[in-house]
């Protein structure tokens, strides 16, 4: 158990990498919240803005709070986010294909 | 008054079945029976310090397994109340609500709250010692996991008696789950029974990667890792991925029912069809999350009792990983037809068959490790004998079923029924049994009785036979399942009658277990384990005195090679090997916590709640599980050093002073 407590102890940031971070953060929510209190952007533009301000935000996230940069080998953190995405994109993706149900025959 | 309150209670409680009255005269003489034994010896103040608030892996693990045995009756009760009734045509035995009713409850309970913890009390039993650790890597999660597991298991058990147990089959198919065709509480106790100790079971595969991950003794290459402990990763890879989407797909099934919601009705722009398709994004990877355990267990029996190393260790390892990925890719063949067309019938029909592969890859590792070894036939290696053609039996109707134009005919028939079973009762079950014989000793410090073992073995396997060979030609012949009763003329009765025998023999299989157990227990001194290590073994557990002390290892021992002590041993039969006599540390221990066991039960107060719609109980119940997380949060009391005086002193009661 020793172990697992002293390898907690190195994943600190920075105080440069989190001002970036937080900036990034509060920019990403700025943009959103302002298109849709505004009006700016219609139909189909928005939603790609809204949603790529989405995934963006989720990075910063990752990298600048959750520490998966500095994380040591072997990147254990980083290779089960991959397979959490692949298995959440064969999900949805899935889904969507095979609820078209009977569409396929009509 | 008195009449409202009369009113009250045939509404509360089930009323108007004499099995139902016998249950509750059961469960009240039963607990008075508990508390008076506990009152009368004075244990209380010992099962609470011991057992209740323990986060120690090997007693956590037993009372895991302990429910598994309970819930297995439980089950197995239920199972032969159904073949009974199918065992002649047009029998009056139970009333078709009923029978809906008990096979909802025999599944659920055999695949969420038998076979789920009983692989995770072997898991608690022998990851740990296995790898070389002291405990799993956070004890206090995995005490709160198991307590969950109870109380959502206590929850969903209540309905039998109170409420009324919910009827829509094991997944709970809307529409008919949904609150106008399925108006009683039943449903709410299956998904707060299931949703409570689905939280236990994420976190237990959350605890148990980083075990395996993280605790490994120093030297321990993950290629050098016991299979068992591999399998375990494997499944507890499937666990944290698909657990989630039961949750999700359960809370929405309760939107439904409880706000009104329209996620999965036939109107308001809701899709039954998106349930079926999300509850077996669980349910597929579910299957190999039990299965996949069992392998491991089958390799390390097969390699011990043949006293060889494993054949294809590596090829188990990637056939395990591949395996519990393409889990995730296949749930689509559950309903072919429901109609999604024939590209993506084709699609899951072909990652299905891919499944097969790896599958066969390790069947014939266990073949090729049993070639030319010196096999033992004891209990352990009789149950992986009589599991290798059963599976393979099982996996081959498995490949019928998943040719998409085929299943057709066999959707819902009861050669799906017979499939299912040969590969849950011959691939999982028989592997559990493996588990716990081979474990037994190292958990309990003696051996049990071989010769009632055999016969418990004979008549599960006698009894299995009977029971589901009939069964694959009554779904040829059309006898589709969840079928109360059917007609002389249909010409099934007398495959039904040698099925229903088939099943008798299994629970007197089961009967025979629990006598071995309790002469096990009655004449332990004649079969003590005095080595540590009765099976010749070959991986760490083996290495400590049985049964394990708190510690498991007095000093964390240093792996260079794959089957550590196994080569260990050769070594030291060397000439010129010296003992070198280890240096002690003080060991550092989590402290025991009455806090798991108090939060399961504000979880099963607020599951209560919900189910009834007791806002009363709710708020109250949430808040007591909020407090206890708050007061976990502030307490840093948690842990504790042993010093080496006891070190010393337990190791030499357990070992003999001669070898410290």
């Amino acid at each position: 158990m020793e172990s697992v407590h002293t390898e907690q102890e190195s994943h600190v940031g920075s105080f440069y990498s989190y001002t970036i971070g937080f900036i990034c953060s509060i920019v990403l929510t700025v943009i959103p919240v302002a298109i849709v209190l505004g009006g700016w952007l219609e139909g189909m533009t928005r939603a790609v803005v809204l949603m790529v301000a989405g995934v963006l935000q989720l990075l910063v996230q990752l990298l600048f709070f959750m520490h998966l940069r500095e994380e040591g080998k072997p990147r254990y953190n980083l290779i089960s986010l991959i397979l959490g995405l692949v298995i959440l994109i064969v999900i949805v993706a899935g889904s969507m294909w095979i609820m078209m149900f009977n569409m396929v025959a009509q | 008054m008195l009449e409202s309150i009369k009113n009250w209670a045939s509404d509360f409680f089930v009323t108007g079945d004499p099995l139902i009255y016998g249950a509750d005269a059961a469960i009240i003489i039963t607990l008075v029976a508990i508390v008076f034994v506990l009152t009368y010896f004075k244990k209380w103040g010992w099962l609470w310090r011991n057992w209740l608030t323990t986060v120690d892996h090997k007693k956590v693990g037993i009372m895991y397994i302990l429910s598994a045995f309970l819930m297995m009756f439980r089950g197995g009760v239920d199972a032969l109340l159904m073949r009974t009734q199918l065992a002649m045509p047009e029998l009056q035995f139970l009333q078709p609500d009923h029978y809906n009713e008990i096979f909802t409850t025999h599944g659920v309970i055999m695949i969420l709250f038998m076979a789920m913890p009983f692989m995770f009390g072997l898991f608690n039993v022998a990851v740990p010692l296995q790898l070389g650790a002291r405990d799993v890597a956070y004890p206090f999660m995995n005490a709160l996991s198991f307590w969950l597991f109870f109380a959502g298991a206590m929850l969903f058990n209540l309905s039998f008696v109170i409420g009324g147990s919910p009827d829509a089959g094991w997944l709970a198919y809307p529409p008919y789950s949904e609150l106008m065709y399925n108006p009683g509480v039943g449903q709410d106790f299956y998904i707060w029974g299931i949703q409570i100790s689905g939280i236990g079971s994420l976190m237990t595969g959350i605890n148990f990667i980083v075990t395996i991950l993280k605790l490994r003794a120093p030297g321990m290459k993950l290629m050098k890792m016991p299979m068992f402990s591999w399998s375990v990763l494997a499944s507890c890879i499937a666990i944290i991925f698909s657990f989630p989407i039961l949750t999700a797909t359960l809370a929405l099934l309760f939107l439904d029912r409880y706000g009104g919601a329209h996620f999965f009705t036939l109107d308001g722009g809701g899709n039954p069809m998106m349930y079926i398709n999300l509850i077996w994004m669980w349910g597929h990877p579910e299957v190999y999350i039990i299965v996949l355990p069992a392998f491991g267990i089958f390799s390390e029996v097969v390699s011990t009792f043949s006293r060889k190393k494993l054949f294809g260790y590596k090829s188990m390892v990637y056939a395990m990983m591949i395996i519990s990925i393409l889990s995730f890719l296949v749930w689509a063949h559950h309903f072919f037809t429901m109609g999604s067309g024939a590209n993506v019938n084709a699609f899951f029909a072909l990652s299905t068959m891919v499944i097969a592969i790896p599958t066969g890859v390790k069947v014939f590792n266990w073949l090729f490790t049993m070639f030319r070894g010196r096999i033992s036939f004891e209990s352990p290696m009789l149950w992986t004998t009589g599991f290798i053609p059963c599976f393979v039996i099982g996996g081959m109707t498995g490949v019928l079923l998943s040719v998409a134009p085929a299943d057709f005919q066999y959707h819902n028939s009861y050669f799906l029924i017979a499939h299912f079973h040969q590969v849950i009762i011959g691939g999982v079950v028989f592997g559990y049994f493996a588990g716990l014989y081979y474990w037994w000793p190292k958990l309990f410090g003696f051996k049990l009785n071989e010769r009632i073992g055999k016969w418990a073995f004979w008549f599960w396997n006698i009894g299995f036979y009977l029971c589901f060979m009939p069964q694959y030609v009554l779904g040829l012949d059309g006898m589709t399942r969840r079928l109360v009763t059917y007609s002389w003329d249909k010409g099934w009765w007398g495959l039904n009658l040698v099925s229903s025998i088939g099943a008798g023999l299994m629970g007197i299989a089961f009967l025979f277990q629990v006598w071995q157990i309790v002469h096990g227990i009655k004449h332990y001194r004649s079969n003590m384990d005095t080595t540590g290590d009765p099976w010749d073994g070959r991986t760490l557990e083996w290495s400590i005195p049985s049964p394990a002390p708190h510690y498991n290892f007095a000093v964390l021992p240093q792996v260079s090679d794959q089957d550590e002590w196994w080569e260990e041993k050769q070594r030291r039969q060397k000439e010129g090997y010296t003992a070198v006599a280890p240096e002690l540390s003080p060991i550092h221990m989590p402290n025991n916590s009455g806090i798991p066991i108090m939060m399961a039960g504000c979880w099963f107060l607020a599951g209560f709640g919900f189910v009834f719609h007791w806002l009363w109980l709710i708020i109250p119940g949430l808040a007591g599980v909020a407090l206890c997380m708050l007061a976990h949060s502030f307490n840093y009391d948690t842990d504790h050093y042993i010093p080496v005086e006891d070190i010393k002193h337990t190791e030499a009661s357990l070992r003999g002073a001669a070898n410290l």
